[in-house]
């Protein structure tokens, strides 16, 4: 029995040579990632030219949810046209609405009363809060780490309860108009929002126990995805992804607008490895300081909130008669600190009630358009790794 | 720096190819001949006086009244000296390349600032502006296949896609059956 098998063993028995050179042997493919997978934040598609684990370029295909919302601009009014920018970057509707009230404003001349520019502070940075929770939960998510998560949309129901509370809305919210804000603070909402500060501050510290300076966290994000200063500015990013580049630049700081300026606070960047709080192994411009970046922002907006909370001016919160508006023949271009950069709108008027242009500038189209640059000869693990940091939201990219 | 000393530097450069300086309106600019926009674009980035290291924005205006089309160029300085130093001004600007519809062609900027390679193709997709000597030239918001550029004022809303038919809201509101 056992010579027959081996008698038969030659006819099937692998040629070792030629299956080794099978088996080094490389060969380019491309690989479709997306529109529909989890790690690209939605309707994202990359065309990746890969040889073996290595990605030798990174084309990203973009614009299947794109909606001419730019074509609506223009034949609406202005206030009829709020509702849409909520639906652009739809995880910072008060951003949007707030951007594109104030090119509005600034066109036809209309001043906010105090307390309106207050209530827009206020509404912008928890605004701001409540995104960065989402981008950094959904980061961990990506690098495999379910629990932050949890504990970041746990606190930011509670902002949107806070949402809900002042306008009735959770996600399009239209509730900076033009003018101010659509509506007063409701009653015992100061109080309630003092509440949730004192609640949401040491949190701060258990996401960065459980994910900033996690070892594996640390490991997976450090060093991966790098753009020097050089390149922020030459592909024109804006926002945390500019900061963790290294440079204290913001909007907020440089062209205030609502009251900024009233407000004392911190401008963070991404610093080197190793000094203070930072972990060894990460990079000026990487996309740990990417993610770093914005965690400490929520600090920031913690401490504009108090502030403005405690200055809260008495008064009107809307300038009167902002419906209706004639646009004068002129034209603006506005462009505010989102939490994802800068949202810039660049509106014209003909004299009529309707805008005969209306431009959107997404801070995620521009911050996005530097991922071939970046995801070049990289692992294709590391990927999701640097799309996630970069944070895009493709309501805002694709318009 | 202020707009007026940006406009006297451009016409003191270039001259001829600096059009028109239009400094009344809440976004003053520059209009510069298409065929000098490159050049243009490059003194503005390099210049330290200037130093526009920033495209923000490219917006694409169709001026339907007077046969054109035009871009806009938002750009503005971001000093790079010193980047741990909180920043608390800038200078800002802006340049318009007006163009025929019948020829809407504009050299592109890409090579100057790469940002401004996928604001281009939005620009070519939305509006039909053919930048000359891009890179990558195709559409990025539309389908690869689409007809027309939707953001034109005389662009025509297709009633049918791949056999899909689109539904007007004139449609909705007075059905047919």
């Amino acid at each position: 029995m056992a010579d027959k098998v081996l008698e038969s063993t030659p006819d099937v028995l692998i040629d070792f040579d030629r299956s080794e050179q099978s088996d080094l042997r490389t060969e380019e493919m491309l690989v479709n990632m997306g529109p529909q997978h989890p790690s690209t934040h939605g309707v994202l598609r990359l065309v990746l030219r890969t040889d073996g684990e290595m990605v030798l370029e990174a084309i990203p295909h973009i614009g299947y949810l794109h909606r001419c919302a730019e074509k609506i601009g223009e034949n609406l009014q202005p206030y009829q046209y709020i509702p849409y920018t909520d639906r652009m970057d739809y995880l910072a509707g008060m951003n949007n609405n707030q951007a594109f009230a104030l090119a509005v404003e600034r066109l036809c001349g209309v001043r906010v009363p105090p307390r309106g520019q207050a209530i827009r502070v206020i509404f912008a940075e928890l605004n701001r809060i409540a995104s960065h929770l989402v981008s950094l939960g959904c980061y961990g998510l990506d690098m495999g780490a379910f629990t932050p998560f949890l504990y970041c949309f746990r606190e930011r129901e509670m902002i949107l309860d806070l949402f809900e509370a002042a306008c009735g809305a959770r996600l399009t919210y239209s509730y900076l108009t033009i003018g101010g804000a659509h509506d007063d603070l409701p009653d015992g909402w100061i109080d309630r929002c003092r509440e949730f500060l004192d609640y949401f501050e040491p949190k701060i510290d258990d996401y960065n126990n459980l994910l900033s300076f996690n070892h594996i966290f640390v490991k997976r994000t450090g060093r991966v995805g790098i753009i020097s200063l050089a390149d922020a500015i030459a592909w024109g990013l804006t926002g945390p992804c500019l900061r963790a580049s290294g440079i204290r630049w913001d909007l907020r700081k440089v062209l205030p607008y609502d009251g900024y300026e009233k407000y004392d606070f911190d401008v963070p960047i991404g610093r080197t490895g190793g000094s203070g709080e930072i972990p060894d192994g990460v990079a000026v411009g990487d996309s740990w300081s990417r993610y770093y970046v914005r965690m400490l922002e929520m600090t920031q907006s913690v401490r504009i909130i108090r502030q403005a909370l405690d200055q809260l001016p008495p008064g009107d919160f809307r300038a009167p008669k902002c419906t209706n508006l004639k646009l004068p023949a002129n034209e603006v271009y506005v462009e505010v600190e989102n939490p994802r950069g800068q949202l810039g709108f660049l509106v014209v008027g003909d004299g009529s009630a309707i805008p005969s242009r209306v431009k959107a500038r997404g801070p995620c189209f521009c911050n996005l358009s530097i991922t071939t640059h970046v995801c070049r000869n990289v692992l294709l693990a590391d990927v999701p790794a640097i799309i996630g940091s970069i944070d895009v939201v493709m309501g805002e990219v694709d318009r | 720096m202020a707009p007026e000393e940006i406009c006297r530097l451009l016409k003191g450069r270039f001259g001829e190819a600096v059009e028109d300086t239009v400094l009344a309106v809440g976004h003053p600019y520059a209009r510069i001949a298409a065929d000098r926009w490159p050049e243009v674009a490059v003194f503005l980035r390099d210049d330290p006086r200037l130093g526009f290291n920033v495209l923000r924005c490219i917006s694409a205006l169709d001026l339907l009244s007077e046969e054109k089309l035009a871009c806009v160029y938002d750009l503005y300085h971001v000093p790079l000296e010193q980047p741990t130093v909180l920043k608390t001004q800038t200078h800002e600007f802006a340049v318009r390349v007006v163009v025929d519809r019948s020829n809407p062609a504009i050299p592109s900027v890409a090579h100057v600032w790469p940002a401004a390679d996928w604001h281009e193709r939005e620009a070519y997709d939305l509006m039909g502006i053919e930048f000359s000597g891009h890179p990558d030239l195709r559409r990025i918001l539309c389908p690869d296949d689409w007809n027309g550029h939707p953001l034109r004022k005389d662009y025509e809303f297709p009633l049918e896609y791949h056999d899909i038919p689109a539904t007007t809201e004139f449609e909705l509101t007075n059905p047919r059956h």
